[in-house]
């Protein structure tokens, strides 16, 4: 006998789905409304979209935004594969508990919390040593960096975790060098998981309001800064429109993404790149 | 040569995220401790550090002050952290509702099925939450699609009230973390060995007792990690409460931000930063302790 799922639990199932997809759907549906009255419907125009254009206070927001989210995103990447190697490939360490409380308690603190911890210890730096000099696109950076490693960290130690290591042992075996192998072996196929890990840490800091907000200064406004203080104002079709973009262009990358993910898994041979 | 290589090597993989961690994530934290004991002061920063060294050397004067004035308008504070718990528990709850079926579905469907509903669910956890709430506002104002759509079918005369309710709290947390819910559930019903289900059936089980004793039981590993990755970040929760809450719905992180921007009383907000961590840490070393029970 199948055991089915009941279609009382599939009745809620559709339920939740909804829940998540049916307020974006109707925000993307107005983007598209030619009135400035949000609630009224006055027939179909595309004037937001241009409008944003020429919005400079928004634009410079999305530059400083994909600056800090491009170069913390890197930063994050390295230092989460260097956390995940310590954790998966080094046995016993000086400092390892130390790393694994510093590692994965940043998951876990409210993002207030880590904001404004992190804007008092860069004041405290700044009247003990006088850097940073003020607070903008650095000191955003160094705190984006800071919690997306540790979320770049948990993605990368799970594939690193479950890899083959038969292939590595084999190369070893036929006398290459340890960096080698690291390089062209265990690289290439913990590498999804490295592009997922840039993706997470990316999205992380492109979408962070609370954090940026305690530890940036006057003119380093990032996009989710921007926005937030234009929804205090209420619903707008702007809003509408930039949020439509926003979202439209993060669930193309990760529709992209988890295709090509979802079809390597399938593949019976899991070391098969 | 190789060897010194190697061993530097590993040093420094240990060593450039530890020391960045310490620096930029431990000693925050301990300035904060330090500047939770501070007095305020009208300055630029708005406090006098309790511990300071500096060109006239060491000085250590540490008040409780900002515990005494959170002790002393204990009203205040304490509404805000009551709230933080209720608001962030019955949201884990409904998530968990609506989760559990979502997840059983995912985890017993087809192969292309379950991949496209497994993407449904991703989609949504990678795109901004600033953004989703913003689209939830434009369902629940008074002028918002759902009051215009009952409006216009005759049910109701005047809007109803849903912004700036326990509603309005409960369907921002859904629309945010529900998928941080179906993942660890889905993982742990994904794995769960169909022929156990197919024995019991066999062996004249009804399917509620299925569900009772085989695969609810099975699945408590998911549920609790599902809550706890759930209850964490909804109790320190920001842009819920500030963007869809009204005074009835306070909670700690907005606390946190009007005492920082608004009243810019930075020792308090530093404070209850601090009894913030005190709730989060609760259920996270209750889940250690249930789980080391569960091995022995």
């Amino acid at each position: 006998m199948r055991y089915d799922v009941p279609l009382l639990a599939k009745l809620l199932a559709i339920v939740g789905f909804g829940i998540l997809y049916i307020p974006v759907m109707i925000m993307m549906i107005y983007s598209f409304n030619s009135s400035k009255l949000v609630a009224v419907w006055a027939g179909f125009s595309a004037k937001w979209y241009r409008e944003l254009w020429t919005d400079d206070i928004l634009l410079s927001a999305l530059y400083k935004s994909l600056l800090i989210g491009i170069s913390s995103s890197t930063i994050s990447t390295f230092f989460g594969l260097f956390i995940a190697i310590a954790f998966v490939r080094f046995s016993a360490f000086r400092g390892r508990l130390t790393l694994s409380l510093v590692a994965s308690a940043p998951l876990v603190m409210p993002e207030a919390v880590t904001g404004l911890s992190m804007l008092l210890l860069f004041i405290a730096m700044e009247t003990t040593f006088g850097w940073p000099s003020g607070r903008g696109l650095d000191t955003i950076m160094i705190a984006h960096a800071t919690f997306g490693m540790c979320f770049a960290a948990v993605v990368i130690q799970t594939r690193l975790r479950d890899m083959d290591r038969y292939l590595e042992e084999a190369a070893r075996d036929l006398g290459e060098r340890q960096p080698f192998v690291f390089i062209s072996i265990t690289l290439p196929l913990i590498f999804p998981s490295i592009i997922a890990a840039w993706l997470l840490s990316f999205t992380l800091s492109f979408d962070d309001l609370v954090i940026a907000s305690f530890v940036s200064g006057p003119g380093s406004s990032t996009l989710p800064i921007v926005i937030f203080s234009k929804i205090r104002l209420g619903v707008s079709p702007e809003i509408n429109a930039i949020a439509t973009l926003m979202i439209l262009t993060i669930s193309a990358m990760v529709l992209m993404g988890s295709v090509l993910m979802l079809r390597r898994e399938d593949r019976k041979n899991p070391t098969q790149l | 040569m190789n060897y010194f290589l190697q061993r530097f090597g590993r040093l420094f993989v240990i060593w450039l995220p530890l020391v960045w961690l310490i620096l930029f994530f431990m000693l925050p934290l301990i300035e904060m401790i330090n500047v939770s004991f501070s007095e305020a002061k009208r300055a630029v920063p708005p406090y006098n550090p309790a511990f300071q060294f500096g060109p006239d050397g060491i000085s250590f004067q540490p008040v409780a002050d900002n515990y005494l004035l959170i002790y002393k308008y204990w009203e205040d504070y304490l509404w805000p952290a009551i709230n933080s718990i209720r608001l962030a528990f019955f949201s884990t709850l409904y998530c968990l509702l609506l989760a559990y079926p979502m997840a059983w579905w995912i985890a017993r469907s087809n192969k292309p099925l379950q991949h496209i509903l497994l993407i449904l669910v991703l989609m949504p956890f990678w795109t901004s939450s600033l953004l989703r709430m913003y689209a939830l506002i434009g369902l629940l104002n008074p002028n918002g699609f759902i009051n215009d759509i009952l409006i216009w079918a005759g049910f109701i005369v005047t809007p109803i009230q849903m912004m700036q309710t326990d509603f309005s709290i409960y369907s921002g947390m859904v629309l945010s973390y529900l998928p941080l819910m179906i993942l660890p559930l889905y993982a742990s019903l994904v794995r769960l060995d169909s022929s156990i289900i197919e024995a019991a059936a066999d062996l004249g089980a009804r399917k509620l007792d299925i569900f009772k004793t085989i695969i609810l039981p099975l699945s408590v590993p998911g549920i609790i990690a599902g809550c706890l990755l759930v209850f964490i970040p909804a109790v320190g929760e920001f842009v819920i409460p500030a963007l869809l809450g009204g005074p009835e719905q306070l909670m700690l992180g907005k606390v946190i931000w009007t005492e920082f921007f608004r009243n810019r009383d930075w020792p308090v907000a530093a404070a209850i930063a601090i009894i913030l961590i005190a709730i989060i840490i609760l259920p996270i070393v209750y889940a250690r302790y249930q789980d080391k029970e569960g091995i022995s």
